[in-house]
């Protein structure tokens, strides 16, 4: 028949045209990030000097963080992704899981100024399966030309009454109860001691109502600067790198408000049985070395992981800003802050989500 | 009509055939057999050869479709995390009755130190102290780096008694309720993912008990997914009565035109349809605008018609509409004129005689319709996810983020259980009411 | 006769009488409302039900008539709600700003209110190099985001269409005859992916999949393969398949296969000059049902394909979470004009088919 024939014939040609495609799939080096303005920073301050110094092509892959791909992948022995940044709970939970490599501390590259890595890097970033790059935070922002009076601390972005306006949050537990405590009055320091409390964790709910009716629920990094700029929102949490990135690269008048803010790592990790695992433990150690971390540091607002990168740190890339006030660990950011307690969430991140989704459904 | 036909035919023949080969002597055919036997043997030989006709798909459906969504629910009874990772203790705990309110046994517990420090040094992927660790912790929220911190000094304990070593890490272990949540987690079989998804538990008497209202999730989306899905369909009904109605009443070629905005959404894909509402919908979008500019609303008084149940509702009316006209029409088409004139000719008013003769013979559609776009709309997923917001999510949204988020794959795999349960019900009925080959598009 | 035409008179006098109450009212609203663009709407949603009411018998009362224009105008504003959505992407696909709605100047008709940059944004999302003139075309093709999800859309759909139609042809076949036996428990057996929630069937394959070795001539799991979501969307469109493929053979005669055998030809000759030119246009029709399956098909992706094999669909889920612009519109708008295609094609099926078994006696 015809049929069969046009049928087949254009098969076997989509065939050809898809195997042109598949074919840059080995060797290349896949990288996965969140996306946005932090991947970008990445590319020009890991990708890039990389690529030029190995040879090396890299691929570069967004996702929304979370290890269910990693999971999939390694249990289904077909791992794609070569080395994935991730947040400290779920590097954590992935290890134990027996999901990640194990790295070698000791391979890791000395500090510019001699020290050995394991002293070099701050306290709390090395795990046996993770390295950190960075320092992040969740902050809350405004757009200062919209609201010029804006709240000042945690408590004001809570308050609907004297800030009325639609407001953006992750959709989550996570940070939400702990920004929720300290908007009630608990102290950065206590936020963890009293969300293990049922009374603490019905305290942050409670918290939460006060405003639920005028939340815009975001999920990618990248919405939150957008839900600014479109005016959806009047005030925003959002990672502090992103909404920097709009006021000094594309001159948005967002405003970042410290108070309250939730600090957080975020790591390198190989999934077991990566595909060019030795590649992605050279671009592990590349990245994460002194002069790189410096480097990213000119391109977003999040601080290095090594003490010896401190010093390194100047101005914002295309502008004539200086990137050290603008970091999460700058002293004067943190007079009040809480670091995120991933053990604390490794051990009632199910529990609470199913009551942050059964809270969001009424 | 000529296949019903043909079928009676062969029928009466075969019949009469058998009658005769009853009464007399059985006839024989040309090469000697009965022809009773030749008969029963040709359609023997007929059926087979339908049947295999059918047998590569069937085939294919069963390996693809049916041993996938079996393993699924297996998987929301079956979870062996804790036999994986300590293989010894899981059957050493057995001997243990929790019933009498003493506490495990030194052996028992010296086989658990044991195995938990080899488990400690396993990294292969699914027998980690972690992937336990995790399991129990579903049970009993909070307990999760409990198993890990000990583990991590699991080998530094060499001997007992073993309860007090283990207090000395964490006080934790000094509850009975924690190793009787052990103790049911190390059978492989287990029904408390079915319980989880029924908003159900076990309590700190190993009881079964409903969960605090505030931590209720399951029942409740199950519920407002089968209120909305039913609301969804009687504005679907609502909607597509009239237009079936003018579409079979039109003359043929009018009715085929107008036929074409009706396969157009039908046709066009189901994210190209949402992301039309999305821009109709908005705050900022064509409907607010409109009411804006003709003053219904003012600008500051937009009203929020997307990103909640509202939003869900109004774009799946729109998506599933095509599923309940198609088969009113095709209904609708088959029913004479005549005889609504024959009602009013006889006295009847207009609604008179369409409650009386015309509405009844319009059931069968009814019936195919509603079922149908009630089906389709429980399983929805896409939709609510892009449009549903905080409050407009269905059942599918939970089980895809237990599956795609938080890992938790057999309670996901006992909540989709659960909703193939209530669509097999509906798919049932279906049947019975219906007829699945009473199923067409166009 | 001469009664008749009093009756006539009677009926012209209404719908004058109609005619002159339509057009005072777009007036008023005309003057009320000073818009040109609402004007043109009221009258068509008030107007085409008049217009479209078709004579009513002699003795229809004005009760008659007043309801039959209000049961038209109910079923106007039914089409309208049906078609609207889908053709008002089309000209906010041209918006000249990233906007989901019509701007001041497009309600103008101002030419720079309109622009086709979502139409180039489509071929320039993902590009390495667009503004490069050195190998465009070979780093859209290869790279562009758009371009490779389309190619993923067509490739699978095109495999999933030729296995889906083959075997449910041969089933629908089978199901048809007389004497098959279990027709009713394996047809509900074969329609049932389509009953069966989308999400249940994408969680049972990703589980499935996962697994190593399922296949004794495929050793690899089939998750993140081209292979996986192929059989995937073949599944899903096999009910599509049965169900058009049994329709048409339901008006077949099956007389024609007797007469054909009595006539001395074999089984294959008898299927391929006899029954074969009968089903063709079902199983084209079928064929093209299972091809849209899998080409508007996003919830198997979204569980069984990695980021190489997004397609269409699955872009746009992503598109609308996280970054809504208007080159979704654009791929929207691409999207409808090829509904329109596929379309037209079963229509014209649909007329040869009824032509066809027209001339079957029965």
């Amino acid at each position: 028949m015809k049929l069969t024939k046009l049928l087949s014939g254009s098969a076997i040609g989509l065939a050809m045209i898809m195997s042109t495609t598949s074919a840059n799939a080995a060797g290349d080096l896949t990288v996965v990030s969140w996306g946005g303005a932090y991947t970008k920073s990445q590319v020009e301050a890991y990708h890039k000097p990389f690529i030029e110094k190995t040879g090396v092509n890299i691929k570069s892959e967004d996702y929304n963080g979370g290890i269910a791909e990693i999971k999939a992948q390694v249990e289904a022995g077909n791992v794609t992704w070569d080395i994935v940044d991730v947040e400290l709970s779920d590097a954590i939970r992935a290890c134990d899981e027996g999901l990640l490599e194990t790295i070698d501390h000791s391979t890791l590259p000395a500090g510019a100024n001699g020290k050995p890595a394991t002293e070099d890097f701050l306290p709390g970033t090395l795990y046996d399966c993770a390295v950190a790059n960075i320092v992040w935070s969740t902050i809350f922002a405004y757009d200062k030309s919209k609201t010029p009076n804006g709240p000042k601390t945690m408590a004001d972005f809570f308050d609907a009454a004297k800030f009325p306006g639609k407001r953006g949050l992750r959709k989550g537990a996570k940070v939400n109860l702990e920004f929720a405590l300290m908007a009630d009055g608990v102290a950065a320091k206590d936020v963890y001691d009293v969300l293990a409390t049922p009374e603490g964790v019905d305290r942050a709910f409670a918290k939460l109502d006060t405003i639920k009716g005028d939340v815009v629920w975001w999920e990618a990094g990248a919405q939150p600067p957008q839900m600014l700029a479109d005016g959806e929102v009047s005030y925003t949490t959002a990672y502090n790198g992103r909404i920097f990135n709009a006021v000094a690269g594309e001159g948005k008048p967002f405003e970042i408000v410290w108070d309250g803010q939730v600090w957080d790592l975020d790591l390198w990790v190989i999934p077991k049985g990566a595909k060019n695992k030795d590649t992605a433990l050279d671009f592990l150690k590349f990245s994460t070395s002194t002069e790189q971390l410096a480097a990213q540091a000119s391109y977003i607002s999040y601080g290095p992981a090594r003490a010896s990168s401190s010093p390194l740190v100047g101005k914002f890339h295309n502008a004539d800003i200086d990137m050290g006030p603008q970091m999460p660990t700058n002293p004067a950011n943190l007079t009040n802050a809480v670091q995120n307690n991933f053990e604390f969430w490794a051990d009632n991140a199910d529990q609470l989500n199913e009551r942050f989704n059964a809270w969001l459904a009424q | 009509m000529g296949k019903k036909m043909s079928d009676t035919a062969v029928n009466n023949m075969g019949t009469q055939a058998q009658k005769l080969a009853a009464e007399n002597n059985p006839l024989i055919t040309a090469d000697g057999i009965p022809l009773k036997q030749k008969l029963a043997k040709t359609t023997r030989k007929m059926k087979m050869r339908a049947l295999l006709l059918t047998m590569p798909l069937v085939l294919f459906i069963i390996v693809s479709f049916v041993i996938p969504i079996g393993q699924m629910l297996h998987r929301g009874f079956y979870n062996p995390a804790v036999s994986n990772v300590m293989p010894n203790f899981s059957i050493a705990i057995k001997d243990w009755d929790e019933t009498t309110g003493e506490m495990p046994s030194d052996e028992i517990l010296k086989v658990f130190v044991e195995d938990l420090a080899l488990a400690r040094k396993n990294r292969e992927v699914g027998k980690t102290v972690g992937n336990m660790a995790t399991r129990i912790n579903y049970e009993l929220p909070g307990s999760r780096s409990l198993f890990t911190k000990t583990a991590r000094r699991a080998d530094k304990i060499t001997e007992g008694p073993y309860l007090d070593e283990l207090i000395a890490i964490d006080k934790k272990w000094d509850n009975h309720n924690l190793w009787r949540t052990v103790k049911r987690a190390s059978n492989d079989y287990t029904i408390s993912f079915f319980l989880a998804a029924l908003d159900l538990k076990y309590d700190e008497n190993g009881e079964i008990s409903r969960a605090d209202p505030l931590y209720q999730i399951y029942v409740p989306i199950l519920m407002k997914t089968l209120m909305l899905s039913a609301l969804i369909t009687f504005l679907c009904f609502l909607i597509a009565y009239p237009v079936s109605y003018l579409l079979s009443t039109l003359p043929l070629r009018t009715s085929n035109l107008l036929m074409i905005l009706v396969l157009l959404p039908f046709w066009t894909s189901l994210l190209v349809r949402t992301s039309a509402w999305i821009a109709m919908l908005q705050t900022e979008g064509i409907i607010n605008d409109i009411m804006v500019y003709l003053g219904i609303i003012g600008d500051d008084g937009r009203i929020q018609m997307i990103y909640n149940q509202t939003g869900t509702v109004i774009s799946m009316v729109h998506i599933l509409l095509p599923f309940m006209i198609l088969p009113l029409y095709s209904v609708m088409k088959t029913i004479p004129p005549s005889y609504m004139r024959a009602a009013k000719s006889m006295g009847a008013t207009n609604s008179y005689a369409f409650r009386k003769v015309y509405f009844p013979q319009t059931i069968p559609g009814i019936a195919a319709g509603t079922l149908l776009v009630f089906i389709l709309a429980i399983g929805y997923y896409i939709t609510p996810a892009l449009v549903g917001g905080s409050d407009g999510i269905f059942i599918s949204n939970l089980i895809a983020d237990h599956i795609r988020k938080t890992l938790n794959w057999s309670l996901g795999s006992a909540l989709a259980a659960i909703l193939l349960v209530v669509v097999l019900i509906f798919y049932w009925m279906y049947n019975r009411l219906v007829g699945v080959d009473k199923l067409k598009f166009g | 006769m001469s009664a008749q035409i009093i009756l006539t008179d009677e009926q012209k006098y209404h719908t004058n009488l109609g005619l002159a109450a339509l057009v005072a009212s777009t007036v008023l609203f005309a003057i009320f409302t000073g818009s040109i663009a609402g004007t043109i709407g009221f009258f068509l949603i008030f107007g085409i039900p008049f217009f479209a009411m078709n004579r009513l018998p002699a003795y229809a009362t004005i009760k008659d008539k007043v309801s039959k224009y209000i049961f038209m105008t109910i079923c106007t504003l039914i089409f309208i709600f049906l078609i609207t959505p889908i053709l008002i992407i089309i000209p906010l696909s041209f918006n000249a700003e990233p906007y989901f709605t019509f701007t001041e100047g497009m309600l103008n008709l101002e030419a720079n209110a309109y622009s086709n940059r979502w139409y180039a944004d489509i071929f320039r999302f993902g590009m390495t190099d667009p503004d490069g003139t050195e190998n465009w075309w070979s780093d859209m093709w290869n790279n562009a985001t758009w371009v490779n999800a389309a190619r993923n859309s067509f490739f699978i759909a095109i495999c999933a269409t030729i296995l889906a139609t083959t075997f449910g042809t041969l089933a629908a076949l089978g199901l048809s005859r007389p004497e098959m036996p279990f027709r009713a428990q394996i047809t509900s057996l074969l329609i049932s992916p389509m009953i069966v929630p989308l999400v249940i069937t994408a969680t049972g394959m990703f589980f499935f999949f996962a697994q190593k070795g399922i296949f004794p001539f495929f050793p690899e799991s089939l998750a993140n393969t081209y292979t996986g979501l192929v059989l995937a969307h073949a599944t899903l469109g096999v009910p599509f398949v049965i169900i058009t493929v049994t329709a048409t053979l339901s008006g077949f005669d099956r007389s024609l296969i007797r007469a054909s055998q009595g006539m001395g030809a074999t089984g294959w000759t008898t299927f391929r000059r006899v029954i074969m030119p009968l089903i063709t246009p079902g199983m084209i029709s079928g064929a093209l049902f299972a091809f849209i399956t899998s080409f508007d098909e996003v919830v198997a992706v979204i569980f069984l394909a990695d980021v190489d094999q997004r397609t269409i669909p699955r872009q746009m889920f992503s598109g609308l979470r996280e970054q809504i612009s208007p080159t979704i519109l654009a791929v929207a708008t691409i999207l409808v004009l090829i509904s329109i295609a596929l379309l037209t094609t079963l229509e014209l099926l649909r007329r040869r088919s009824e032509r066809l078994r027209g001339l079957s006696p029965g």
